[in-house]
């Protein structure tokens, strides 16, 4: 058990590095999602708004996360395999799961940066200060949206490697997702027909459940069915994932780069 | 089969599926293995030798679990490398040439670090395990910084490192030497020697002929896919049908000269090796003949330069090995 944790938080450790690192060397990563935020956050003001400029204030915060976290998180598998590191991952004499655990928590944790980050930001820059009613519930959304969405990137990349075409839907579900997921704008106003979508997506969930723990609501329903659309992709990651290694080995495309 | 046997292949096949063309794509089989029988016993060295695409790589990944076989079974340690996996995988070290397969922008230690947590190296013994290795393969002082940094040759060291990082009781090297200077390439000779010493296996497949002759207690030569000779060093050097070698210096040397060379009776097979501005013809012939005066003649007025009678090395053993016409 000690040297189960122990390999976990090593492993957690050392693939922060690798990710944190990546991400300072294109700075663009970390400047991007304030960039959006600066955006989002002009326009509203333009209305003159407080209630909808603390409407966008929150949700430019998941916002970044979803594009720096969800963009890193659906090529996360493709990039091992290039740099020739995944036949090394499966190869060893450790189960798959256990290699995937401390990497999606890595991930989570760049999530969170994300999210104080464009928080300070909108701060210093647009002295918004966000009105939360309770910061507990609020911070138990942050994670639950770091966590859900981790796994839910985790799912896109084993498909990505899996199937070459859905590593360009990861890239492409990007830009669409910021009108998916209610961060700018409510889902419910978005065309009944695409709103399933958004329900598919465990980050609308967190989104919602963050905003009622802001506005002094219980944000647990909506955190309840995001833990459970997360744990979704998780299962389905979890068992693509061991059939892409059964696969890989019968067709030999581990080390195909 | 034999369960003290550290490794053991019984017919060994695999096949690959590719496909061409981006429209009309047609299926090709390529038949990378067809049929590999051999055994390796605890504490032996074992080389694996072949022209390039001969399949060696192939039938590597087969014995360390990540391909399975199309046909054939294999075992390591008694352990079967299809139906248990995870305790093949628990006593196998494996490394293979080039510069991919490391985490570019971790160091050296960090990238050892995790693969010493993914092979269940005893957190403990973690840190004086991965400073005796960096220190045997070399890489003291330069294991804090970032791989992305390091030469082609770093790598290596770094790879060789890492396989044996949970002291493994096989070893797949894979051209391991491939890209490390003269004086590394001697010290990992001595790695390897002294791995074997202390009682593990290593099977090692590479393309330097001195090195399998130095290291490898047998040798099997592989060639598209199939096993055409074995035995140890000295047995294969016998297979040179019993010749002898001349090497003759030239300068310009023309084709048909050579093809006159091969003609002369008692010859087996000359080959001609470019070294600079000469070509050097290596001229195998059969022991008793006495052919040197007869081959010089045959060259015609070719300008030749030092000629000289040799043992057969592993080399020639191995160039006839693989350029023979296949029987049948
Ligand atoms: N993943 C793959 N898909 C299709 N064909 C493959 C694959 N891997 C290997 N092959 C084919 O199998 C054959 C044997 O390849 P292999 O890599 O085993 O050769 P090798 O003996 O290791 O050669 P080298 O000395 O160049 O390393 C080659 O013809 C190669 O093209
Ligand atoms: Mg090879």
């Amino acid at each position: 058990m000690r040297q189960l944790l122990h390999q976990q938080w090593v492993c957690y450790r050392l693939q922060l590095r690798v990710l944190s690192t990546s991400l300072f060397d294109g700075l663009l990563a970390v400047f991007f999602p304030l960039m959006f935020a600066t955006a989002a956050l002009l326009v509203y003001r333009l209305n003159g708004d407080e209630e909808s400029l603390q409407y966008a204030g929150l949700g430019a915060a998941i916002m970044g996360m979803w594009t720096c976290q969800g963009v890193i998180a659906s090529s996360l598998l493709t990039r091992e395999r290039w740099a020739g590191t995944l036949e090394l991952l499966v190869a060893a004499p450790t189960s798959l799961t256990r290699v995937l655990v401390p990497i999606t928590m890595a991930l989570s944790t760049i999530g969170l940066y994300c999210v104080v980050a464009t928080i300070l930001w909108e701060r210093w820059v647009f002295d918004l200060r966000l009105e939360v009613a309770s910061w507990p519930l609020f911070v138990v959304g942050v994670l639950m949206a770091a966590l859900s969405l981790a796994l839910f990137g985790f799912f896109l990349s084993v498909t990505a490697v899996r199937y070459r075409t859905s590593w360009a839907l990861g890239a492409a579900l990007e830009y669409p997702g910021w009108l998916l997921c209610g961060f700018l704008i409510p889902v419910s106003s978005l065309p009944v027909w695409i709103q399933p979508l958004s329900w598919a997506i465990p980050t609308t969930w967190a989104m919602a459940g963050i905003r009622e723990a802001a506005n002094g609501g219980s944000p647990w329903v909506d955190l309840a069915v995001c833990a459970a659309v997360g744990c979704v992709y998780a299962a389905l990651a979890a068992y693509l994932g061991q059939r892409l290694v059964d696969s890989a080995r019968k067709h030999a495309t581990l080390a195909l780069t | 089969m034999n369960s003290d046997l550290a490794v053991e292949a019984v017919g060994l096949e695999r096949s690959f599926v590719t496909h061409t063309g981006v429209l009309r794509r047609s299926r090709k089989e390529v038949e990378a293995v067809k049929g590999v029988s051999f055994h390796l016993e605890r504490g032996e060295l074992f080389g694996l030798l072949g022209p390039n695409g001969a399949g060696k790589t192939t039938t590597i990944k087969m014995l360390i679990t990540l391909l399975l076989p199309t046909a054939g079974t294999a075992r390591v340690l008694g352990y079967d490398v299809v139906d248990d996996v995870r305790e093949v995988r628990r006593r196998i070290g494996y490394v293979f040439g080039g510069d991919r397969g490391l985490y570019e922008r971790l160091s050296a230690r960090d990238n050892l670090r995790y693969f010493s947590e993914l092979y269940g190296v005893d957190p403990r013994r973690q840190k004086a395990r991965i400073e005796e290795l960096v220190e045997l393969v070399g890489l003291t002082g330069r294991e804090h910084e970032r791989v992305e940094g390091f030469s082609r040759g770093m790598r290596q060291r770094l790879h060789i490192a890492r396989g044996l990082l949970h002291d493994p009781d096989v070893l797949f090297l894979d051209e391991p030497s491939i890209g490390i200077d003269p004086v590394g390439a001697r010290e990992l000779r001595a790695t390897i020697g002294s791995l074997v010493d202390v009682g593990k296996t290593v099977l090692l497949t590479t393309h330097y002929m001195f090195e399998a002759d130095e290291l490898c207690d047998r040798i099997a030569v592989i060639r598209s896919g199939e096993i055409v000779a074995e035995g140890t060093p000295q047995d294969l050097k016998r297979l040179v049908t019993a010749g002898r070698v001349l090497e003759i210096e030239t300068y310009g040397v023309a084709p048909d000269a050579v093809a006159a060379a091969t003609g002369v009776p008692g010859v087996q097979g000359v080959v001609v090796e470019e070294r600079g501005q000469q070509q050097v013809l290596i001229v195998q012939f059969e022991a008793g003949a006495e052919v040197t005066q007869t081959v010089l003649a045959s060259l015609g007025d070719v300008h030749v330069g030092r000629v000289s009678a040799r043992e057969p090395t592993l080399e020639d053993a191995y160039i006839q090995l693989v350029t023979q016409d296949v029987p049948g």
